[in-house]
């Protein structure tokens, strides 16, 4: 692979700027935490965060450490561990200017971004108050069928797509297995930043059983070796969610003098690993 | 025998469930999904079921997008939604209280409810919680509505509320909720005290039935193991119940 696509973590989160429409993966499809938290400690600022098609843990540190002035969301939670307090508490305070979205709408908005085709029309939505919140949701009347009112949903194209995967191969191509909706994040964003838990000599895309689970190189920006990268969030077929961890993060982020101790404890806890 | 009423909720999903090819389950629903795998076990694998977030029980092989292409092709049966508030013309509430950004009270998002609300024909609302916080004259925010105009095309919808009090079925030709049964234990009276709003119900309104012994053995049994892959908190709060 080009020699500046497999980078450190620091360097992979160097690459986002203040301002960056940034894509990121629900918390079953690989959640780049530890590329987030290079985020945080670098203060990145004013980011509109797109969740893909929904987020957790990662976009409420992003929006408690005031790194978020946009987000775009179909759902933010913490789950099983209940509300995500930080997002909530900006929304209250009006620091934070949400889109809420539907899933389906995400998807097929980056899917038409995949083609670089300026909308793309989507059933379902009509008499939602998500539709009437949006301006970049319209209702056309069916060109084919007069008389069938739908909406058509304009196209994302993000600046960057960022998530965490199993495997990379040193040429710069991504395994990402069953969760497919990495390869419409890559395909629609004009940059593409992955971490991963191990890079492997062999090309993955001549292994003909694999192939067709992988995004090739070109989609890829940087890449940067991250063992455990997803934690605490889990990784399918490597490790489970950190349950403990996320009930202390969900208990600490009430207040806001909770969630700026847990972020120096994990700010922290990566210096010593490192050193 | 003593029946918990998460016991008595999932045999009551299972029954609303029964003649389905297929049914889909959400996020964050155990017991949706404890009786999606019941109804699948007693139409003897005849249906089939994908559990979000489950390994075992989930097909798909086209990311998180397949599930909205399936519904919008008919070919998902029955879905679940809740909602954070739900009134009596079937329109649900994921978003919040409060007008415009300044939300008083901020839930999670609308899901995928906005589509597939319109797409599935048996969406069944499952909300424990039945009280008039919840069951409201009119929802703050409208994630999806119950009811479409005419020209708008909807194939899917609402088909019945189950709640921890009752179960009704949704009428769309009146647009208005109908009392089936009253969970054992509650009544007409309590119902009527906790629902914001009106709903038509019979003279008599029957107590909804409890799960027979193939149900409950299933239940505790083969069903409580297949859950916890996805759920195992809650098939270790099932397995102590």
């Amino acid at each position: 692979m080009p020699e500046t696509t497999l980078c450190s973590l620091e360097a992979l989160a160097a690459a986002i700027p203040d301002g960056a429409l940034l894509a990121i993966a629900k918390d079953s499809s690989g959640v780049a935490m530890a590329a987030t938290r290079e985020l945080v400690r670098r203060r990145v600022r004013d980011l509109h965060l797109l969740c893909v098609p929904i987020s957790g843990i990662q976009a409420d540190i992003l929006v408690g450490a005031g790194c978020v002035r946009t987000l775009q969301s179909s759902g933010v939670s913490l789950g099983e561990f209940g509300a995500a307090p930080r997002f909530v508490a900006a929304l209250k305070d009006g620091k934070l200017r949400m889109i809420d979205s539907t899933c389906p709408a995400v998807y097929a908005a980056l899917q038409a971004g995949q083609k670089d085709i300026p909308f793309i029309p989507l059933r379902g939505l009509l008499g939602t108050d998500l539709l009437a919140n949006r301006d970049d949701w319209k209702v056309i009347d069916n060109p084919f069928s007069p008389g069938d009112p739908i909406v058509v949903v304009e196209a994302i194209r993000p600046d960057f797509a960022l998530f965490h995967a199993s495997l990379a191969d040193r040429f710069g191509n991504v395994f990402v297995g069953r969760e497919r909706e990495l390869l419409i994040m890559a395909h629609a964003a004009h940059r593409t930043l992955v971490t991963v838990e191990e890079i492997t000599d062999r090309n993955l895309l001549e292994d003909q059983t694999r192939a067709g689970a992988v995004i090739p190189s070109p989609y890829i920006e940087r890449i940067a070796l991250a063992p455990r990268g997803a934690w605490p969030v889990g990784l399918v077929d490597h490790y489970a969610q950190d349950e403990a961890e996320i009930a202390r993060y969900a208990a600490a982020a009430r207040t806001p003098e909770g969630f700026a101790g847990y972020v120096e404890g994990w700010l922290g806890k990566h210096s010593r690993a490192a050193a | 025998m003593q029946v918990s009423r998460t016991e008595l909720l999932i045999a009551a999903i299972a029954r609303l469930l029964a003649g389905c090819r297929h049914v889909a389950v959400g996020q964050s629903s155990p017991i949706p999904g404890s009786g999606a795998l019941l109804a699948r076990r007693l139409s003897g694998d005849a249906m089939r079921v994908s559990v979000l977030g489950s390994r075992r029980n989930n097909f798909f092989t086209n990311g998180g997008v397949e599930l909205f292409d399936l519904a919008a092709q008919g070919r998902i049966d029955a879905f679940f939604l809740g909602g954070g508030q739900i009134d009596g013309q079937a329109n649900i509430n994921l978003v919040g209280i409060g007008s415009g950004q300044q939300t008083e009270v901020r839930w999670p998002g609308s899901f995928g409810s906005a589509y597939l609300y319109f797409l599935v024909p048996r969406v069944i609302l499952f909300r424990e919680e039945h009280t008039r916080r919840v069951m409201v004259p009119r929802v703050d925010f409208v994630s999806s509505p119950g009811v479409s105009a005419a020209e708008s095309y909807r194939p899917g919808g609402p088909y019945a509320l189950l709640t921890g009090l009752g179960l009704f079925h949704f009428d769309k030709a009146k647009q208005r909720f109908r009392l089936e049964s009253v969970h054992p234990g509650h009544t007409v009276e309590e119902i009527l005290d906790n629902t914001g709003f009106e709903f038509d119900r019979p003279e008599s309104v029957p107590v909804t039935p409890l799960p027979d012994a193939r149900m409950l053995e299933l239940i505790r049994g083969e069903i409580r193991v297949e859950i916890a892959e996805t759920y195992p908190r809650f098939a270790a709060a099932l397995a102590a119940a």
